[in-house]
This record gives C-alpha cells, structure tokens and sequence, in this order.
C-alpha cells in the first residue's frame, strides 16, 4: 500500500464523483420524462404551477452542480445571475416587446458575460473567500436593481410586471399547462446539454480541476480558462432558469432575489446530491415543498421544523439523493441476481 | 476634517461590535475549519437567556458569567448532539446542517421570546465617553472587553497545553491523533469556547442593536468579512479587520455618492475582496507554505 | 527476549477491498524489526492497521493487552509512536511546536524540556530552525521532525513508515544512523516499513517479507540478506 505520494495534499472540498455517476441511466430517464409528460393532464393548474416552478428550480440547482460539482467551485452568488436573468426577460419583454421565447437566449448570453467576468476576480479565490465574494454578488444584487437610474427600466422598488403568454398556434391548452411543456423542453435540452457538457473534453478539464488543481494545470489544462468557463456556463443556465422565473410567477422585483434564494439553490443541490445531476430536481423539490410542509406542521416553529426536517435528510443520507440512488441500484442488482 | 475624524471613530465604535464577533468566528475556524452560519443566531440565544435571567431578577454580572457558562455547555451539546454524527459527512453537507441550526434557533427564539425589540441594559453606561459624542462608555467597554479577550485567547493559544493540542487537531487531524490527541473532543471544546465567546458578542452588542431574534443577521455578516479581512487564522487580525470594517463602511457612507445605507456592505465587501485578491490569506493571516 | 507486539491473523479493508489476508508476525522488546514488500504489498496498511486507523479484524496485542477497538489516539497513549508516511507534520506551527505536540500526552514538563534538548543534540538542524514554520523544512528536514516528535513521547515501540521516501541517499544513510543509535541506547523497540530492502537489512535485526497481503518470509536480517535467492525473488536486489 504504499503509494507513491510524497505529501498528502489538501483533500479537495468537493468529493469526486465519477463521470458516470453523474447521469441516469436510460431506461431510468425514459421513464421520468414519461411521467413528466402524462402528468399536466391529471392535475389542477395551480399544481401545473408548481410543478414548472419545479422545472426551473431544478434548472438553477443543476446549474449550481455544474459549477460546484463539475469543477469544485462554491458559490453563494447564485441569486445574483437568477435576478440578472430574469430582469433581461423582464425588460425586453415589457419594454421591446421582444417574444418570450426569444428573450431565454438573449439572457443566457448575458448572464455568461457577466459569470465569465465575474470568474476571473474569483480566480485568486477559493473557499470560504469564494463564498463571501460571491455572498457580497448576491447581497449587492437587490440594491444594484434598485438603483435610482435604472428605475426607469427595472421599475425600482416596484418591479415590473410581465405578460404570461398564451398557448401558440390555438393549441387547446391552458397558460400554464403551456408554459409548463415549454418549460419542460427547454429544461430537458439543458440537461442533455450539460451531461454532454461533462463527458466532453471541457467537462473533464472541469473535473480534473476539482479533484487536483496543480495536476490538471501540470497536465496542460488552462485552469484559469475553465474554470471562468465554469463560472460561465452556471451563471447562463441560471440566467435562463431566472427567465423562465420571471415569466412563470409573471413578476419580478429586487427582494424576489436575495441571498435566500442563493442559500435555497444550495441546499437543494447537497439534499439533492453534488456533483449528481438528476439529483438537482429532487432538491429543487426539497426546497420548495419542504418549507411548506414545514409551515403546515408548525405555523409558529416552521423555521425549527425545516431545520429539524434537514437535518433528518442529511443524517440519513449525507451524499444527497445521489445515495439513494446507489443503494436503489445495488438493491436492484440484488433482485436480478437471485 | 473634523468629519473624517468623526467618521473614524464612529467606525471604531461599530467596529468593536465586529472586532467581537469576528473574534468569535475566528475561535470557530480554528476548531472545525470552516465558517458556522449559524454562529450568530448562537450569540443572539444566548443573549436571550441573559435577559431572561435579568427578567428574572439576577443582576447584571452573575447573569453574564452564568450566561457564558451556560453557552460553552449549549456549544459542546451542539456540536456532539448534532454535529458529531456529520463529522464523516462532506464538508457542503455540513454547511447545509449549520444552515438548519440557523433556522431551528432563530425560529425557536421568535416563538419563546417573539420579534418585539427589546432594551438590553449596558454595564458601562451610555454617557459619552471622554466627551466625544461619537464613543459612549458603553463603547469604550466593548473596545476594551473585546481587546481583554484578545489578549485571553492569544494567551490560552500560544502558551497551554490545550491550545497547542486544539491548533494541531485543526490543522492536521490525523497526526494530531498519531499524538495521542482526541481530535474529536478538541471539536466539541471549541464549539463550546465559540459559544461563549459569541454570547460576551451578542451580550455587548444587544444595547447598541436591540435585543431581538434577527439582531445578529448582520452582525455576523461584518464579523465573517473581518476574520476574513484580518486572516481567519489570526485573532489579533480578526479584531484589527473588525475595526478596519467600521471604519471602511462609514467611510464608504460618508464620502462615496449614491452609497446609502444600502449598499454600504456590498461596497464594504468588495473591499475586503479586493484586499484578498492582493492578499488571499487576510491581512494578518500566517500565509500557509505548502510543499507539492 | 520477551514479545513486545504481536499480531495474529490480521485482515484489514478499505471499504470493500480487502488489503491484507491474515497476516501473522511478533517483535520481541528492544527489537529493530523490518517489514518488506514491494508496491501495494500491504506494509503501510499494517501500519495503520495498528494504531487502528483502517477497519480491520484479527488479534494485536501490545505488551501483553489487546489492541483492538480502541481509538487511534488511546493506543498512542500505551507507548506507541508512529511516523507516518508523508510525515504528517504540523505545517503551520514552528518546529518547537511540533515537537512539543509529540509529547502532548506526558505531564513531566521538566522531562518535556530536556527531552527537546536531548532531540536538537540528535538532529542539530532542527535547533537551527526551531522558530522556523515547519512547513518551511525541506523534505529531509522534515523527516527528521517527524523521527524527533514521534521520540518526544518517549515511546515503547517506534513504527515507521517508509522514512527514506523521497530522501537523497545520504540523508538517508544519516537517518538510519540515528535510528540505530535510539534503537540501542534509548532501548526504543522499532517496526520500519521500507521499500529499500538492502538498506532496512542491514539496520535490522529481524525482518519479514510480505506480499500481497501475506507474510511470505521471515528471519534473521543477516540471513535474508545473504540469500541469494530471496533476495533476487522478493526483493529485487
């Protein structure tokens, strides 16, 4: 046992996960986008509802995997990208007119210049200066919005009210069984997006740079460029997340964008598992229903039943949904072999 | 000029809450490593069972030291009742755990005591102190226990037994068990020491802020950006980066247009920031050599 | 010459991976013994497997009481010091520091002092750069550190894991010396784990040879060393 390991270097803050483990398998997926598809049609809307701002949750919590779980970056600035997003949908839709569907690229776009920049600061950081740089991005946010001179765009204090849009084509469907299924499309395309993204060349530069930084830079990764990169892609996929927000809730103001937000994404992607993706929507869920179960035990102690309740989640299964899922396989694997 | 020196000591005076808290946070950072999100709502329940013991009769000081002890025993229950079954946990998993302890403490304090402020009395008076309406003798004591306690724990680091063992179960674990150290219970002691250490914080901070369950929200906030400030491996950094914190942020007030009140702590952090990409150990920090 | 350890049908795993096979062998008190083996053989495992730091099962006893299931920190309390591989050094603190750590569970100050003394007479450097941060000691340096801190308890029984890694060649003939010279006059029991056979061999009194787990081999040092045989097929010199 004796490796060849001279020093034993600082174990990295995010455990590696294995490529593979990052995914679902096939059969597994088909299955889950089936339900997600039959489901609309047996609910009320305002459960429709739900379940799209399930979607995009899940969207912002994946997009925090990718950065935190891919490349080993922590951040606490999630909220900051998810305002800046759902704002650009904002503005360009009640100010230009421009069509909802178009607005999602345009902030996609925006939100990677502005993670990208903001990578690079946050190059010299790591840790807990990381979390507080990217805690300040998130409490700056709000107050930026707020800003005398962008009033006239942003609305101020206010906010601004966005047009939920109906079905296209007169398609026998509500608004929001519509913007469920659009929601579900654009999700689904960001997720085969991201699970390419991570088996590729750049995906594993991003994990190399997690496990071991000196190794990946000694290897010839440019670990400035990936991780920006990282920073990037997170902030662009929150970004559209924070856009499909703004159309589904049909508002947005700067307090819907505080550092709480950025403290439920995290949340949901441990309770959900780091570094696995499917598991984001399973903490999108956590964070979402949980609060109101919370509520629904204990009007006065839901704040004490939701930390009592995570803290149930994480002694059982301190890897997150992620675990779940692994021993569900090896029960599986039992099964199949007697 | 006259301004610049009021805004200075104004800033002195805020900062001695921060100097205290960050004390506080360092205390917790050399014990498990990382931050403890939960560290202010701490201080804020213990500021409560003060004044409940005040309420009930028993005077200013032995309500303090029976506060203080009372803490260190609720910090070491904490950490082996909640956190010692995570201690095989990820690092992230951990801060999901002080992110429930925050709200389990801040709800619970809502429900016993609810969100009404409350006065919370000053052993030091509110008289201003030396004549300068900008430092009361209620600040000057906080300056002063906040240095008293520096000097403390500087001492009780670098000079006992214990200290030396605590550092050395922080820093590296394993060897500190190859040397016979119970790692395990040098966590639980520095919960315990942080606890205490944040209920003198929250106890001196309450007349200025007001008692009540969201008052130390903020507060910890300043004091995470001063322990980072100052170099979270440094004491002696953590309160000279609460000092320089207050005065940064009355500063940034006073002189920088269009900073309200509001954007003071984003403009306070990004300071700090800028301070750590120059410095990434903090001003005072021992920068750590590592051989690859 | 009385067993000083002795371990019986050790099996040890990391998670699901079994390491060692039952391996059995003893040290006699005042021993300077060897363990052998190439890559992945299993040596550091047993190492740790002592101090019980990797899950494992099967019979230790130390000076006549078992081992087992106690936390690593206790058995450090019975006289035993292990040196581990990458030295574990305390980075961030001083040398001084560091040796005080070594003795951290000795109450006898007066002993504490003029045992650092007596380890800055064995290792001169470490009195040069005593205020020094011993992250700041280069890799021989740092091995000394680790040899003195681990003495500073002022142990029964010495484990070492691999102390030549790393070091130049004559750092090392150095470091042998000094653990020869603890070996006899401070009457410290040793256990040295070690890649460079030739070397170990001829420090060593007693060795084992392990492979895979198993202990494959075991005598006298000077007559595994002259064995061709054994030599050329488990040792590689």
């Amino acid at each position: 046992m004796s490796a060849a390991e001279d020093v034993v270097t600082e174990a990295p803050a995010v455990e590696a996960v294995p490529k593979r483990a990052m995914t679902l398998g096939t059969g597994t997926s088909l299955l889950v986008l089936a339900a997600l598809l039959i489901m609309p049609v047996f609910v009320k809307n305002f459960i429709i509802f739900q379940m799209t701002m399930l979607l995009i949750y899940g969207l912002a919590v994946l997009a925090l995997n990718i950065l935190t779980g891919g490349s080993g970056q922590f951040s606490l600035g999630q909220s900051a990208f998810y305002a800046v997003g759902a704002y650009t949908t904002a503005v360009l839709m009640e100010h230009f007119n421009v069509n909802y569907a178009l607005t999602l690229p345009i902030a996609g776009v925006v939100c990677f210049a502005f993670g990208f920049l903001f990578g690079q600061p946050a190059l010299r950081l790591s840790g807990v200066y990381l979390a507080l740089a990217t805690f300040a991005l998130a409490t700056a946010m709000p107050q930026l919005l707020k800003l005398n001179f962008l009033e006239h765009w942003t609305g101020g204090v206010q906010g601004l009210v966005v047009t939920k849009p109906d079905a296209p084509f007169g398609l026998p469907m509500s608004q929001d069984m519509w913007l469920y299924y659009f929601t579900l499309v654009v999700v689904i395309a960001i997720y085969i997006f991201s699970v390419n993204l991570l088996r590729s060349r750049s995906g594993r530069a991003f994990m190399a740079i997690r496990d071991n930084e000196i190794a990946a830079s000694a290897m010839g990764v440019d670990v400035a460029l990936y991780k920006t990169l990282a920073f990037g892609v997170s902030a662009a996929v929150t970004g559209v997340a924070g856009s499909l927000g703004a159309i589904a809730v049909q508002f947005v103001a700067p307090d819907s964008y505080t550092i709480t937000l950025a403290i439920s994404l995290f949340l949901g992607m441990v309770v959900g598992g780091v570094g696995w993706l499917p598991g984001s929507i399973v903490g999108a869920a956590f964070i979402i229903f949980v609060p109101n179960i919370a509520e629904g035990i204990s009007k006065g102690l839901s704040g004490a039943v939701f930390g009592v309740l995570l803290f149930l989640v994480i002694y059982l299964v301190p890897h997150g949904a992620r675990q779940v899922a692994i021993l569900g396989q090896q029960f599986a694997g039992k099964l199949r072999k007697n | 000029m006259e301004l610049f020196t009021n805004q200075v000591l104004a800033g002195i005076a805020t900062g001695a809450i921060y100097a205290c808290m960050a004390l506080a946070v360092v205390m917790i950072y050399q014990a498990i490593d990382h931050l403890n999100f939960a560290q202010g709502e701490m201080a804020m329940f213990s500021t409560f069972i003060s004044w409940q013991l005040m309420q009930w009769g028993i005077p200013y000081w032995a309500a303090f030291v029976l506060t203080l002890a009372l803490s260190f025993v609720g910090g070491i229950a904490i950490e082996r009742i909640l956190f010692k079954p995570l201690a095989k946990a990820p690092i992230l998993t951990n801060v999901a755990g002080f992110i429930a302890l925050f709200a389990i403490i801040n709800s619970s304090a809502g429900l016993i005591w609810d969100f009404t402020i409350k006065q919370y009395p000053t052993p030091f008076g509110s008289a201003p102190f030396l004549g300068s309406q900008l430092i009361s003798t209620h600040q000057a004591g906080m300056i002063g226990v906040t240095v008293l306690l520096l000097l403390g724990l500087y001492f009780f680091f670098q000079y006992t037994k214990i200290g030396l063992a605590m550092r050395a179960a922080a820093s590296v674990p394993e060897s500190a068990r190859l040397v016979g150290i119970n790692t395990s219970w040098m966590i639980a002691l520095g919960w315990g020491m942080a606890s205490a250490i944040g209920s003198i914080a929250g106890m001196l901070i309450a007349p200025v802020v007001f008692l009540e369950p969201n008052m130390m929200g903020g507060v910890l906030i300043y004091g995470f950006a001063a322990a980072v400030l100052g170099g979270l491996t440094s004491p002696f950094g953590a309160v000279v980066g609460g000092f320089l914190v207050g005065v940064f942020e009355n500063l940034a007030g006073t002189y920088i247009p269009g900073v309200g009140n509001e954007l003071k702590l984003p403009i306070a952090l990004a300071l700090i920031i800028s301070v750590l990409v120059v410095k990434p150990a903090g001003l005072f920090g021992r920068h750590i050599v590592k051989r690859v | 010459m009385t067993t000083l350890l002795n371990v019986k049908d050790l099996r040890a795993y990391y998670g699901q991976v079994q390491a060692l096979h039952g391996l059995s062998f003893s040290l006699s008190e005042g021993s300077l013994t060897t363990l052998l083996g190439a890559n992945g053989a299993g040596k550091t495992t047993t190492l740790r497997a002592i101090c019980n730091m990797v899950r494992s099962t099967g019979g230790i006893e130390f000076d006549g009481k078992p081992l087992n299931h106690r936390s690593t920190e206790s058995i450090v309390r019975f006289g035993i010091a292990h040196v581990p591989q990458g030295r574990g050094t305390f980075t961030t603190m001083t040398v001084e520091e560091n040796l005080q750590l070594g003795a951290i569970t000795r109450k006898d100050n007066a002993g504490i002092i003029s045992d650092i003394e007596r380890m800055y007479a064995h290792f001169p450097v470490l009195k040069q750069r005593h205020t020094q941060q011993a992250g700041t000691l280069s890799g021989g340096e740092q091995q000394m550190l680790a040899v003195a801190r681990a003495l500073m308890l002022r142990p029964r029984l010495m484990l070492l894991d691999e102390p030549s890694f790393g070091l130049a060649p004559l750092v090392v003939r150095d470091l042998f010396r000094i653990l020869g010279k603890i070996n006899r006059e401070d009457k410290v029991s040793i256990l040295v784990v070690e890649q460079n056979a030739q070397l170990a061999l001829e420090l060593a009194d007693h060795a084992y040879v392990i492979e895979t787990g198993r202990i494959v081999m075991s005598g006298n040092a000077k007559d595994i060393a002259n064995n061709e045989e054994i030599r050329k097929s488990y040792l590689g010199y």
